[in-house]
């Protein structure tokens, strides 16, 4: 028998008892339409969190304090030292929480640690306001550690950290109170932004919009690169060379070539210096791996599901092949192989795995596709970017596959009774 | 034709089961069949008369006793080899028409060919042919299920008929048929013996049937109680299938030995 005719055959059995495959193809429906959705929220969220991760920061930098320099009941007050003490606000721990500042030395020392390739302070201006073509003005920030950072954009292009002349990304929230018709209609203006001296005077510095970028979850404000923070930090100093000296955090760009092994190495070799040192990937990971298990346990029901419906399949195949014992044996007695008879019953459970899981999938497309609409306007209006079902072709295809081998493996007890009926006892069953 | 005997078996012995349940359906049975003859198999139920069918068609294989099919040794052929040979050279009418429900009655005849691996044009081509022949081209669309008894054995004929056999075995063919509806199924299987020259292996106990074959072998308790020689009821017959007289003469002996 030809494959095309095994194939064909084995469809048209399937549904010649339309009611018991409808109810089969529906228990893998439920199995298949589960663990495609639950690969979509997997995939949707980790996509979410990579654009957050992306926001925060390239994977190839650290983010670098002091090592924390809270002071422990018993130990008494710890000495003044003048060239270490200072203490800035620090936006790690609790509301309050100070750490020990980087110093120009701190810096250096950071510079000169093997595997550093540059190291920058993040400098921290205080804007007062942004405005466009001299419209409203509107209270306005600026994320210090934009200029290390990929925005999600959603026009325009990311910050050039070497330009020379100033660079804004501007966070879609702004396109339409300034006046723009579109994100796309804010890329390439200028704008002003105001900002105050510590002597009390205010200045505007100017500034092209190259980007306008979606908010983000763990980093707020609008981007800068190095030109735009240098020249507000250079207007909010007023002139007065000493305004800073010392800085809360620094970016240390590493070797992208390290291995995470190598990163680790560099980790502790700064911590030993007294340099707390992390990478996005540090702060982001807890987050990412409870996304994970989240993900991992629905997947786990949905394989309940499967392998209830695997039963199913069985029993199906089973009865089929009771009910057919007469048909096999003429089969055999007509010189069909045992091997094409497993075949050709094995193929049956296949075309039943692939009807649920295609449909199932399907309408968990469908329906997610829907569904994921209607929460991006409303219950997740507040994470824009985030697509919670994000079905990506490789794991829907990954999910049809795994159901098609599921149901291959529950065919193949089935089919081997089948092979295995001698050709007389069939003809005679009754 | 490679040799003198379509079918020669020598000595077939066939029990079942073991120990106080073991049955013995055949013990000691030797059969020859020469190239265009039809033989009828007559024996009560019980008496060994379709496991002797099922032996020589292959479906199922002699505890002792040699047996050839067309000059090949049977033992000697692989698994593939019988299958094919029962799926070229044999075709199957059972007294049940297994037919498939639901599915059309080209689809069932042409299920041989389907097994066999030919192509779909081709198949549709011999399956229609066949169906004209046994005036059926008319219902070559309809469900098999909605045939009527004579229709249906006419099916199954044709799905025997499909691959061009060289010998059709028949399993109380007419024993699902009234009689006028059997007479019909009866005519057609004897005049594809005539025109074809295929032969007929007949398994009845309708002596009338019987008496229509050229040679009759009657079983009972699993040996061969007596069998009649071969009288050929056309002679234009019985020189197109060229028997020897010396053959005949060793068939009688044999049957006087059993």
């Amino acid at each position: 028998m030809r494959t095309k005719d095994l194939v064909a055959t084995a469809i048209s059995n399937t549904f010649r008892s339309k009611l018991r495959t409808t109810l089969t193809v529906l228990a893998i429906f439920v199995g298949a339409f589960t663990l495609t959705l639950t690969n979509a929220v997997g995939a949707g969220v980790s996509q979410y969190v990579d654009a957050q991760v992306g926001a925060l920061g390239s994977p190839d930098v650290f983010i670098i304090t002091q090592a924390s320099d809270q002071t422990t009941a018993g130990d008494g007050p710890v000495k003044y030292d003048p060239s270490s003490s200072a203490s800035v606000s620090s936006q790690q721990g609790p509301p309050g929480t100070t750490t020990k500042a980087l110093t120009a030395t701190d810096l250096t020392k950071i510079g000169d640690t093997t595997g550093i390739v540059s190291v920058d302070p993040i400098r921290s201006v205080q804007t007062d306001y942004i405005e466009y073509d001299s419209g409203t003005q509107y209270e306005f920030s600026i994320n210090p550690t934009s200029a290390v950072t990929t925005a999600d954009l959603t026009a325009g292009a990311q910050l050039d950290s070497s330009a020379s002349d100033a660079q804004l990304v501007l966070p879609d929230t702004f396109v339409s109170p300034l006046g723009f018709t579109s994100a796309a209609d804010a890329v390439g203006a200028s704008v002003s932004i105001g900002i105050t001296d510590i002597l009390g005077a205010k200045h505007t510095v100017d500034a092209t919009v190259v980007g306008v970028s979606l908010e983000s979850l763990l980093a707020s404000g609008a981007g800068a690169n190095d030109t735009l923070i240098a020249a507000l930090a250079d207007a909010q100093s007023g002139g007065i060379e000493t305004a800073v000296t010392s800085y809360g955090v620094a970016v240390a760009q590493f070797d992208a070539a390290l291995s995470p092994d190598g990163v680790t190495a560099l980790k502790s070799d700064l911590a030993t210096q007294g340099y707390s040192a992390r990478t996005i990937e540090d702060q982001l990971g807890a987050v990412q791996t409870v996304i994970n298990g989240i993900v991992g346990v629905l997947n786990a029901f949905a394989v309940i599901a499967l392998i209830a419906a695997a039963f199913g399949i069985i029993n199906t195949l089973l009865m089929s092949v009771q009910e057919r014992t007469r048909e096999i044996g003429l089969m055999k007695a007509m010189g069909m192989s045992g091997g094409k008879v497993y075949t050709l019953f094995s193929l049956e459970a296949i075309v039943i795995g692939f009807l649920g899981s295609a449909i199932g999938a399907g309408v968990a497309i469908g329906l997610g596709t829907a569904l994921s609409a209607v929460l991006s306007q409303g219950f997740l209006s507040g994470l824009p970017g985030l697509n919670i079902l994000l079905f990506e072709p490789t794991s829907v295809a990954f999910v049809i596959g795994l159901v098609m081998l599921i149901a291959f493996l529950s065919g193949t007890l089935p089919a081997q009774r089948a092979a295995k009926q001698n050709p007389i006892e069939s003809l005679r069953y009754e | 034709m490679d040799s003198e005997w379509v079918i020669d078996a020598q000595g077939l012995e066939k029990s079942y089961g073991s120990g106080a349940s073991r049955f013995d359906a055949l013990k000691g049975v030797s059969v020859q069949i020469a190239p265009g003859e039809t033989v009828a198999i007559v024996g009560k139920s019980g008496s060994g008369k379709s496991t002797l069918m099922h032996l020589l068609a292959l479906l199922d294989a002699p505890d002792k006793g040699t047996l050839q099919v067309a000059g090949n040794d049977a033992k000697s052929l692989s698994k593939r080899a019988v299958n094919e040979l029962r799926n070229k050279e044999f075709g199957f009418v059972f007294q049940q028409f297994f037919l498939t429900p639901n599915v059309s009655v080209l689809e069932n005849v042409i299920l041989p060919l389907k097994i066999a691996g030919l192509g779909g044009k081709e198949r549709r081509r011999r399956g229609m042919e066949v169906l004209e022949q046994l005036e059926l081209a008319d219902k070559a669309g309809n469900k098999a299920t909605t045939l009527s008894g004579g229709q249906k054995q006419r099916v199954v004929i044709g799905r025997a008929l499909v691959n061009s056999p060289r010998v059709i075995f028949a399993d109380e063919p007419t024993g699902n048929l009234d009689t006028a509806t059997g007479a019909v199924v009866e005519d057609i299987l004897f005049e594809l013996n005539r025109s074809q020259g295929i032969n007929l292996v007949i398994v009845t106990h309708d002596e009338e049937l019987a008496a229509r074959c050229d040679r009759q072998i009657y079983i009972r308790d699993g040996l061969i109680v007596s069998r009649t020689a071969g009288t050929h009821k056309t002679g234009a017959h019985a020189a197109e299938a060229a028997i020897p007289a010396s053959s005949t003469d060793t068939l009688t002996v044999a049957g006087g030995a059993a």
